[in-house]
């Protein structure tokens, strides 16, 4: 059982989460995740990034978006209520080092794990840039936190509601073409790291993503999150979540993440039926 | 055809009311018929997630235990992995003396209702059985696991089981790492000791593969409830959500943690997967991921669970032993019109226990031996929608001592399904052993480890189970289980 001991709106969709955890904030490393699962017998196990840590208080920071049911119930949850089963730190930390200069991508709700990795590449004396991007300016967070630590920091927006209209592909050539960056990570949908990818890959730039797929136990006992990389089977749970952008299958990835589409197309009418998370702004 | 419970029952009661008084010499014994194990009725147990087998009535047991004739050789209990007395436990089972029945086999065996429903019992203890021999059929052997079974239940359903004493505080700690058979019985043997024991799982629920891989219609997960509160209750404590060598290394374990000893039984947890092209296809699954979905995150209970399953209508199983009848029986509960089990070998070679073959055959799984995948297929969208099969023939017997199956060139041809379920086995979890240093593994992955202490190179650091056997048994792994604590309570004996 892990206390929640603060919760904040950060978007329409996006709440941040600190919750009591003080094994797991002492353990953590920069790309590391979680797996909670609420609702007794019948709660589903979902993945979620450790955005930061608090090793002295002993807890532990999610950032997340409500998108299907288990993400609504969490945002139901107020400080002071429990999270019955809460597992981690899983997966392999980012390899953070001095590469020079750093570009960090991410993308909606990606920013969030992101953000430790910025954190990390600075302090290992890199230079960072960041490029931040969403649908629209409702969607955008932790631009603050961002400027805060980064040398740099390109805001993009779909619809151009805020910042440049742009995608984050855009500057990130630009970038690749004025000054060639030493190591690239990106996190974000799938689609948009595929195509953020697919963009350093002609000027051979070490890329970094993360991949989010399917997971139940995350401790590489049943292969569900299995991806192809570079021809080879691995699980994203335990030799993962980040891979060389590059060697991604990314195709098979994204058929993969629709395995339970139309069955998770169910509980998500079910989840807004019942669980309606009260309209609102950050 | 199916035979009822009431029936079963009538007709042992019957045969008991004849046989009431009149002395029995073995011959006699040897004639009494074998109790048929009373069972669902495969078209209602299809629909249904609960227990197949319903366990004998007071009169079968008695009338099966009749049927032993108490050898003096005692060869049964040869066959089984923890020597339990054998004839000693039936001999009171026949008395009608269930509660010390099960005392006789506690001595031996700590998870009598679980062995009892799961051991490959005819290839242990009742394949030696004499009755058996003097039949030439080990399917007439005295049906020790069903007696076994019934006595434990009944211990259990009447309150007969006594809480094992335990010793005073003996000021040491111990960790156990995992929570299936080889971590209950290494817990269990070491709090009798008075150490005090935490035992540490990775998933949200305690109990390894009884839990999560081996379906609630074969093992009723309130069975291994149970025996968890009794390990809870002798004052073992259980923290779930503890992945060891993530969220605590094991030398953090003991150099900062205070534990005096160690024991690991982490499982044979990774799936072994074919290497075939297509593999990745949306819808094909390893058994491990199917099983998981199905028991532990509770998919079956469809509008009630929230973790969803894949909906199929035909379904190829690869493999033959218990891993693949669960994933194919499972199959068939959540639904699949067709579900095939392709073994590359045949039915002889099976490793799968002859019951759980017996039940998948009566609940309409099919068969299709000597068949070996070669690839996958998928539609534009990237869903299986076809597997090519090559055929195979038998043969030189191979280092397991089973003839070989040899694919025969241009036989191969593509059939349709909708749903690949892998189930060729599992390899050790290599977690530990990659986050701890001292730990050596053999070249499968298997921990290292002293046949009589069950200490690994790591010194107080011991293990047993599938860790270190490989994907073996339950009742190998609660053997280990024992072995290892008896050499740890020595070890933290004689620790300044
Ligand atoms: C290693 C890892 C780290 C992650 N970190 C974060 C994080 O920090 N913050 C965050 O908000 N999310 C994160 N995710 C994604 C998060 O796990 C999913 O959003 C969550 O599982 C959805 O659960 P649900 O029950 O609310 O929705 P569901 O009902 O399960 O799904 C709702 C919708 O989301 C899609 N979906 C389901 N699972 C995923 C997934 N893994 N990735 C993308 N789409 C998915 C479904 O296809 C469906 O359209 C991470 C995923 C992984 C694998
Ligand atoms: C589907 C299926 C059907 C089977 N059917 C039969 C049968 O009919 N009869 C039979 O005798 N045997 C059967 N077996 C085999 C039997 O279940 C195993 O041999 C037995 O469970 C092994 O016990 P164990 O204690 O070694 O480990 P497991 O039961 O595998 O338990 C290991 C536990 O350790 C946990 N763990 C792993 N790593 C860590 C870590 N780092 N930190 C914390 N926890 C960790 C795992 O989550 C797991 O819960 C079957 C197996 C499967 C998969
Ligand atoms: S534990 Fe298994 S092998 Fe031993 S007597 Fe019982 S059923 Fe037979
Ligand atoms: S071998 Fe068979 S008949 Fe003989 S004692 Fe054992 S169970 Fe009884
Ligand atoms: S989530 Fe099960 S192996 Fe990765």
């Amino acid at each position: 059982m892990n206390k929640i001991l603060a919760k904040q709106r950060l978007s329409k969709e996006v709440f941040r989460m600190e919750i009591e955890a003080p094994e797991i904030a002492e353990a953590r490393h920069p790309g590391q995740f979680i797996i909670l699962q609420m609702g007794g017998d019948f709660g589903e196990r979902i993945p979620l990034t450790i955005a930061n840590a608090d090793p002295v208080k002993g807890s532990i920071t999610l950032i997340f978006q409500a998108v299907g049911e288990t993400t609504h119930r969490l945002a139901l949850l107020e400080p002071g209520d429990t999270i019955q089963n809460l597992l981690g730190p899983l997966g392999k930390p980012t390899d953070i080092k001095k590469y020079g200069k750093v570009v960090c991508v991410g993308g909606g709700i990606g920013v969030a794990p992101l953000f430790p990795i910025v954190e990390g590449m600075k302090k290992a004396g890199n230079e960072v840039t960041v490029i931040m991007g969403a649908r629209t300016k409702e969607l955008l967070i932790m631009e603050e936190d961002m400027r805060a630590i980064a040398d740099e920091v390109i805001v993009v927006t779909d619809d151009g509601s805020y910042g440049r209209k742009a995608l984050v592909t855009v500057p990130l050539k630009e970038i690749c073409e004025e000054d060639k960056p030493d190591c690239v990570v990106i996190i974000g949908p799938p689609v948009m790291m595929k195509f953020a990818a697919l963009t350093t890959k002609p000027y051979g730039i070490h890329t970094i993503v993360s991949l989010n797929t399917i997971m139940i136990d995350g401790t590489g006992m049943c292969g569900g999150c299995r991806v192809t990389i570079g021809g080879e089977t691995k699980f994203v749970c335990v030799d993962g979540p980040e891979f060389d952008g590059h060697l991604v299958d990314w195709d098979n990835m994204l058929l993969r993440l629709g395995t339970y589409k139309s069955e998770e197309a169910e509980a998500h009418h079910r989840c807004h039926i019942g669980l309606k998370i009260n309209e609102g702004e950050a | 055809m199916h035979v009822t419970k009431e029936v079963l029952d009538a007709q042992a009661k019957a045969l008991l009311e004849q046989l009431n008084d009149t002395p029995l010499r073995p011959k006699d014994r040897a004639k009494i018929p074998l109790q048929e194990m009373p069972s669902q009725a495969p078209e209602v147990r299809v629909c249904n997630m609960e227990e197949v087998a319903l366990g004998y009535t007071e009169n079968q047991v008695r009338l099966e235990a009749m049927r032993c004739i108490q050898c003096k050789n005692q060869p049964c209990i040869a066959g089984c992995p923890v020597s339990i007395d054998i004839p000693a436990f039936i001999a009171e089972a026949a008395k009608g003396d269930y509660g010390k029945s099960v005392e006789i086999i506690k001595e031996s065996s700590l998870l009598p209702s679980i062995c009892g429903r799961v051991c490959p019992q005819e290839v242990q203890c009742q394949k030696f059985c004499t009755v058996g021999k003097m039949h030439k059929d080990v399917e007439q052997s005295v049906s020790i696991g069903r007696i076994e079974r019934f006595v434990a239940d009944y211990a259990r359903e009447h309150g007969l089981e006594k809480i094992p004493s335990i010793k005073p505080d003996s000021g040491r700690k111990v960790a156990v790492v995992g929570s299936g058979p080889a971590s209950i019985s290494a817990a269990a043997d070491l709090r009798r000791e008075g150490h005090t024991v935490m035992m540490f799982e990775a998933l949200h629920k305690a109990g390894g593969v009884l839990v999560y891989g081996i379906p609630e219609f074969r093992l009723p997960k309130k069975i291994v409830e149970h025996e968890l509160q009794n390990l809870k209750d002798m004052g073992v404590e259980i923290r779930p959500n503890y992945l060891v060598g993530k969220t605590r290394k094991i030398a953090d374990l003991m150099e900062k943690d205070g534990f005096d000893a160690v024991f690991v039984g982490s499982g044979a947890g990774l799936p072994k997967f074919l290497g075939i092209e297509g593999e990745n296809y949306v819808g094909v699954f390893s058994a491990n991921e199917y099983l998981t979905r199905s028991n532990l995150m509770k998919a079956y209970a469809v509008g009630k669970s929230q973790t969803p399953l894949y909906r199929s209508k035909n379904v190829a199983v690869f493999g033959g032993g218990n891993v693949a009848m669960d994933a194919a029986r499972t199959a068939k509960r959540l639904g699949a019109e067709e579900v095939i089990v392709v073994y590359r070998r045949t039915e002889v070679e099976m490793p799968a226990r002859r019951e759980e073959v017996t039940h998948a055959k009566e609940e309409g799984i099919k068969f299709l031996f000597l068949h070996a995948p070669l690839k996958i297929t998928a539609n534009e969208k990237g869903r299986v929608n076809g597997v090519e099969l090559i055929t195979c023939e038998l043969g030189e017997p191979d280092a397991s001592g089973r003839r070989r199956p040899v694919e025969i060139p241009g036989s191969e041809k593509i059939y349709d399904f909708d749903t690949a379920i892998i189930a060729i086995g599992n390899d050790s979890n290599p977690l530990i052993k990659a986050t701890t240093d001292g730990i050596e593994v053999n070249r499968r992955g298997n921990f290292i480890v002293n046949e009589e202490t069950c200490e690994t190179t790591l010194k107080g650091v011991y293990a047993g189970g599938d860790i270190v056997l490989g994907a073996a048994t339950v009742i190998l792994a609660m053997g280990q289980g024992r072995r290892a604590a008896k050499a740890m309570n020595t070890y933290l004996k004689g620790l300044a």
